[in-house]
């Protein structure tokens, strides 16, 4: 989260380079990241091309390729949203209060960070599945979360949450509650106060929390693929169709998704990059 | 860097080509329901073999839906045998990856197709809903789990059944099965990527009413889970065929093409017949298929060469990118 | 604190019960709850069948490869990483905004994505497919495939905690052991590595949980050879889809398990190494 703040740090322009190991530390830098993602995006990036700049357009105006983006990407920013409002409560609640087994909950926000992505979508599908212990509940009032579309949102809220907590929470901290005292001596209740003054000032850090779990989000596959129905134009999501066009053979297609995919993770980092730097004006 | 991929290239190619001389090690990349089936076939051959040669044979096998399997050999899994749901994924092996001949299936007896096999229902216990036949699968509120034909072979079978059926039911034509199909899909509510995600849909999650299934795999649904479900024979269904080849470029490669071919050769065996019909898939033997009549009920079943003129055509028309099965999932259609 | 006159930056103590709530509420409904079914049904025919089911052969072997890959993914990307923080941290030099922005890249791009390139450069049909099996080197479907695919999704995690750390720390340290004639290397290990070793442990501890619990990317390179390239999350799907279910089950409780040891230990750095973690996520 930290190293998009870094583009802003005011260059120190006093002796250049004083430090020694810059060309070896930066060539190796450059060469493993050229060898491990730039060669291997290069391929991606290239084969949906092959057949010209109309080739790729008809490989994604389909109605279901159009359909898959338009749930991951909308699911995935549903989610961030989700994420960011219960974020921000546990965030505030880690922070600003005390009491018994704040540890655990504190620890256990990482816990989907750390679980992995197979495990946290079995766990859920049996969880959310009409005989399981919350869908059961939920099938009794009508409701459906397991294989439609909602699905996607469980899964996408669970593996976001750490971003938009951890985010916050250090920020948080370390802000102080002057403008608090003061805007209750003005006689701000304490509602008003959060609403006005406390919110509106984590604004930027909320935003970039929430770019981050919509950018998670946007990408997950396995804990997905158990929850949802997988249904083409319903609830299935791209990367799913990247797998499913690549067992048809269609590599080009499944690139093609591939570099709107790679394009919409370059536009978020670069929204982040802006976020932070926004983020570091207000502090 | 450079040295370490290297080092881990020798690692893989070390770990690949170790097992020679009395050690032969098969791999075998195969659809999704055919685990417990392969893993027989691998014990019964590897005693065989040991007999006859001295040498100790071990058949690993890698599971998932055919298309992803075929996709896997296409980009390089080195896989000696393919024993997938249709020739159509391995006439994708053949062409797109030029592996092994495009006449593969003259190469074996019966078109390379060891066993056969059908599409059932599989319903819950009593057969809440009373569904007896295909029409009674779009019936209002009817919950049909199936996996994704692009993806899956045996869903692939279980489409043209329908179709099949709906083609050639009283007044049907081509028009009336793409309509019945079109209503079919819409009855689905989970497509799995692969035959056996299916299963677990159904079984596990307690999704649907019916699972349109591999003869085999609602078999062995009963098996697993007895007093839960029964199983349906529909009025008409299709005769499954499930090929088997030799990877020629990767036997050569590896130098098994001896025992790949033992193997092969293996599965048409009076011995190798009845492991088949044990593990519920129709044998070719008639010995074999006298002793376990009983499992197999006799019933009237369209073919792909008969009723849709050979894989090949039935590939382009129905699940090609824009085929029949694309166009259901249209919107407004 | 009295009632009457309330401290103006705590909050109500309504408000406090129902944020606690909320907050504790919804951790143990998205994140508890999840955990708890895998070990509910993991331990469904007692400890001595899920036990089983980890020490069976194909499970150990998939252990095995999952630390194997880990092992061989993290120590590169740790290097890397001290590498890119030394490189963009203690010089100067233009360009370093794109540099950042690219390695952190892939920590949004889509795990399927990051498989599916290296699909297209060593996949028969890729760049280099032909040429690497004539030469009997056998990338994808064997290890050196997964491990490539593990470092890829966690290649920013060691640069970028290390990179805001040294940022922050500055170069004044360094720059004086140079002028007391320290050579690089020493002056490397003797002032950098003591400043940073917390954190490094730290974003080694996180890169090491996301190396093992790899799904999607790894999925699409692996080949699923049942005992041979099958990870410890594709055996859990593995089982999962072959009637095994307690089995699945006992596998990813194992994973689980994991993932709480890593939760733990972070806690510990944190707890133990407050400040220097503090500076590091001060940005």
């Amino acid at each position: 989260m930290s190293a998009f703040g870094l583009a802003l740090t005011p260059m120190k322009l006093r002796q250049r380079r004083v430090l020694p190991g810059f060309g070896l530390s930066l060539g190796f830098t450059v060469f493993y990241l050229t060898v491990i993602v730039l060669i291997p995006l290069m391929a991606l990036v290239i084969r949906p091309f092959a057949l010209g700049f109309g080739g790729f357009w008809t490989e994604i105006s389909t109605p279901r390729v159009l359909a898959s983006l338009r749930l991951s990407f909308g699911m995935a920013a549903l989610a961030a949203v989700i994420d960011s409002f219960f974020g921000l409560i546990i965030a505030w609640v880690l922070v600003r209060y005390r009491f018994a087994g704040k540890g655990l909950l504190d620890a256990l926000i990482d816990l989907p960070f750390a679980l992995p992505t197979a495990v946290a979508g079995i766990a859920l599908s049996t969880l959310y599945a009409p005989n399981g212990w919350i869908g059961a509940i939920l099938i009794a009032h009508g409701i459906r979360i397991a294989y439609t579309p909602w699905g996607v949102l469980v899964a996408m809220t669970f593996i976001g949450l750490p971003f938009t907590v951890r985010t916050l929470q250090p920020v948080m901290s370390e802000q102080s509650q002057d403008v608090e005292e003061v805007a209750a001596t003005l006689g701000a209740t304490r509602l008003q106060t959060i609403f006005r003054v406390v919110v509106p000032m984590l604004l930027p850090t909320l935003l970039t929390g929430t770019a981050m779990a919509f950018a998670r989000g946007a990408g997950e596959y396995g804990s997905i693929i158990f929850l949802a129905g997988n249904l083409p134009m319903v609830s299935e999501i791209a990367p799913l169709l990247i797998i499913t066009k690549l067992e048809e053979y269609d590599y080009a297609g499944a690139a093609a998704i591939g570099v709107v995919m790679l394009a919409a993770a370059f536009v978020m980092l670069l929204a982040l990059n802006a976020l932070q730097a926004w983020a570091a004006r207000r502090r | 860097m450079k040295r370490i991929l290297s080092l881990l290239a020798a690692a893989a190619i070390f770990a690949t080509t170790s097992a020679q001389a009395a050690d032969i090690t098969l791999l075998n990349a195969s659809y999704d329901p055919t685990r417990e089936l392969y893993k027989d076939l691998g014990d019964g051959f590897a005693a065989q073999w040991k007999a006859k040669t001295g040498d100790t044979v071990t058949l690993n096998t890698s599971n998932g839906g055919s298309g992803a399997q075929a996709r896997a050999v296409i980009d390089g899994l080195q896989a000696d045998i393919v024993t997938l749901a249709l020739a159509a994924d391995i006439d994708a092996i053949a062409k797109t990856a030029k592996l092994l001949p495009d006449d593969w299936q003259k190469k074996l007896p019966e078109a390379s197709v060891p066993y056969t096999s059908t599409i059932v229902f599989l319903v819950r216990k009593g057969n809440p809903w009373k569904i007896k036949d295909w029409p009674d699968l779009v019936k209002p509120g009817i919950q049909v789990v199936t996996p994704n034909p692009k993806t899956s072979g045996g869903a692939r079978w279980a489409y043209l059944a329908a179709w099949a059926y709906a083609e050639k039911a009283p007044g049907g034509n081509a028009g009336k099965a793409k309509e019945y199909v079109a209503n079919l899909y819409h009855h689905v509510p989970v497509l799995d990527s692969g035959a056996r995600g299916s299963t677990i849909t159904f079984t596990k999650r307690g999704i649907g009413d019916v699972l349109l299934s591999w003869e085999n795999e609602a078999q062995l649904a009963l098996k697993e889970s007895p007093g839960q479900y029964d199983v349906i024979y529909p009025s008409r269904s299709i005769l499954a065929e499930p090929p088997v080849a030799l990877v020629d470029k990767n036997v050569d490669r590896h130098k098994t093409r001896a025992v790949a071919e033992a193997f092969l050769n293996y599965l048409y065996t009076p011995e190798a017949q009845l492991i088949e019909a044990k593990d519920f898939y129709r044998p070719r033997d008639p010995v074999a298929a006298a002793k376990y009549k009983s499992q197999f009920p006799n019933i009237p079943l369209a073919t792909v060469e008969s009723d849709f003129g050979g894989w090949e055509k039935a590939q382009s028309t129905h699940f090609a990118d824009g085929g029949v099965f694309d166009q259901i999932y249209q919107p407004g259609k | 604190m009295s009632g009457k006159f309330q401290n103006p930056t705590q909050d109500p103590l309504l408000l406090r019960i129902f944020l606690s709530l909320v907050a504790i509420g919804f951790v143990a409904l998205f994140l508890v709850l999840p955990l708890l079914i895998v070990f509910k049904e993991a331990l469904a025919d007692g400890l001595g069948k899920a036990f089983a089911a980890i020490i069976e052969p194909d499970a150990l072997s998939a252990v095995k490869l999952s630390l194997l890959a880990a092992g061989i993914a993290v120590p590169l990307n740790t290097v890397f990483g001290i590498s890119a923080a030394w490189a963009v941290a203690k010089h100067d030099f233009s360009g370093k905004t794109i540099l950042v922005t690219l390695i952190d890249l892939p920590f949004s791009v889509s795990p399927v994505v990051s498989g599916l390139i290296y699909v297209l450069v060593f996949g028969l049909q890729g760049w280099f497919g032909s040429y690497l099996l004539d030469h009997d080197i056998h990338i994808l479907f064997a290890l050196p495939g997964i491990v490539l695919a593990t470092i890829f999704v966690t290649f920013p995690f060691v640069a970028r905690e290390l990179i805001p750390l040294m940022v922050d720390q500055g170069r004044d340290e360094e720059e004086a052991a140079i002028s007391l004639g320290a050579s690089g290397f020493s002056t490397f290990c003797r002032v950098t590595l003591p400043n940073i070793k917390w954190g490094l442990l730290y974003a080694v501890l996180l890169c090491n949980a996301r190396a093992l619990g790899e799904f999607g990317a790894v999925s699409v390179v692996s080949g699923h050879i049942r005992g041979q390239t099958n990870t410890m999350p594709l055996h859990v799907e593995l089982l999962y889809n072959n009637y095994d279910y307690v089995g699945a089950f006992a596998v990813a409780a194992l994973l689980a398990l994991l993932a709480l040891l890593t939760l733990v230990f972070k806690t510990i750095l944190e707890w133990r190494y407050a400040d220097e973690l503090a500076a590091m996520h001060r940005h």
